[in-house]
């Protein structure tokens, strides 16, 4: 018994027949309109940032807001533009195990050295 | 189907079209989403080390609230968001087999990487006359490391692009290698990933 015929995108190279949830691909990326909106909301976020470094209103909470919104942009970024929301789990599995090992490392070595308190 | 042909010898290559793997998965791209793991770590610790050495410079030496130009930098950093959506629609295009689109955006995203370079070699060749260099105190050292090294990236990547365009004008970029064109993209969004960290924690977060 051969084993089933793989499928393949000629955008992507080979697909399996899997679906997201199972590990495999999907193909289903955002459209060229839905990229520009994208980037303006973006820019938007950018123009906020800027905004809020220089208003003394938000000096409170500057910080913070600032990490969330760079979070934001970094989450759409490589969601829709490197198609992390629709590519396969081991793609996201890859760069998420990287990312992770990277904020728990210098999280404990800044902690370390009393960063968040001086 | 995959389809593996044999040629002379002991040499046998696999159809480039139809690679078979394990996973069912491009080799290159689970190679590429690795390495850009790792770079994490490599732009985790240049970060870290500028955020530890924060504040810890002599009093009296230059810093960073003394140098920064906040609009000058948003300007270089709304060029290379931009340039991620450049890159996308050059995919876009490539994928739906328009090459003369395909060769529009990745010149431009190339022109706006390349301006995104010259507005750093600038704001550098600022810093420096301002008494700034590798060696005044933590801060600096700190700064042009990190910031250096994603310049750097940033150069590869326009490098890359332009190696892509080039590909392209000579014909030997057709929509079947569109996935070359993806991996490029990916690098170049992660750039952008890693500048919009940059922006905030180093530039914005006083």
């Amino acid at each position: 018994m051969t084993s089933p015929p793989k499928t393949r995108d000629e955008a992507t190279g080979p697909v399996v027949e899997t679906g997201p949830d199972e590990g495999g691909t999907h193909h289903d990326h955002p459209g060229e309109g839905k990229y520009i909106k994208i980037a303006l909301i973006l820019a938007a976020i950018t123009a906020v940032e800027v905004v809020f470094s220089y208003w003394e209103a938000v000096e409170g909470f500057l910080a913070p807001s600032l990490i969330a919104m760079s979070i934001v942009k970094f989450v759409i970024v490589v969601g829709y533009f490197m198609h992390l929301k629709f590519d396969s789990r081991l793609f996201r599995r890859l760069f998420v195990a990287g990312m992770g090992l990277a904020i728990f490392c210098f999280t404990v070595l800044l902690s370390t050295f009393h960063v968040w308190t001086r | 189907m995959s389809t593996v042909t044999a040629s002379s010898g002991s040499h046998t290559e696999i159809d480039p079209g139809h690679p078979p793997t394990s996973t069912g998965l491009s080799n290159e791209k689970v190679a590429m989403w690795s390495f850009l793991g790792s770079e994490c770590l490599l732009f985790g610790a240049l970060i870290s080390t500028y955020l530890l050495f924060k504040g810890q410079s002599l009093p009296g030496t230059i810093q960073p609230v003394d140098v920064f130009d906040i609009p000058y930098t948003s300007v270089s950093s709304f060029v290379l968001l931009m340039s991620s959506l450049t890159m996308v629609l050059a995919l876009a295009a490539i994928q739906r087999g328009d090459q003369r689109l395909t060769r529009v955006w990745l010149l431009t995203t190339a022109l706006l990487g390349a301006s995104f370079v010259a507005g750093q070699a600038y704001e550098f060749t600022v810093f420096v006359r301002e008494g700034m260099n590798l060696r005044v105190n933590l801060f600096s050292s700190s700064f042009f490391v990190l910031t250096g090294f994603h310049g750097a990236h940033v150069t590869i990547g326009v490098l890359m692009l332009l190696s892509l365009y080039s590909l392209s004008m000579r014909g030997k970029l057709p929509a079947s290698k569109a996935e070359t064109v993806e991996l490029v993209g990916l690098y170049w969004h992660f750039v952008d990933v890693v500048w919009i960290v940059i922006f905030t924690l180093i530039y914005l977060i006083p």
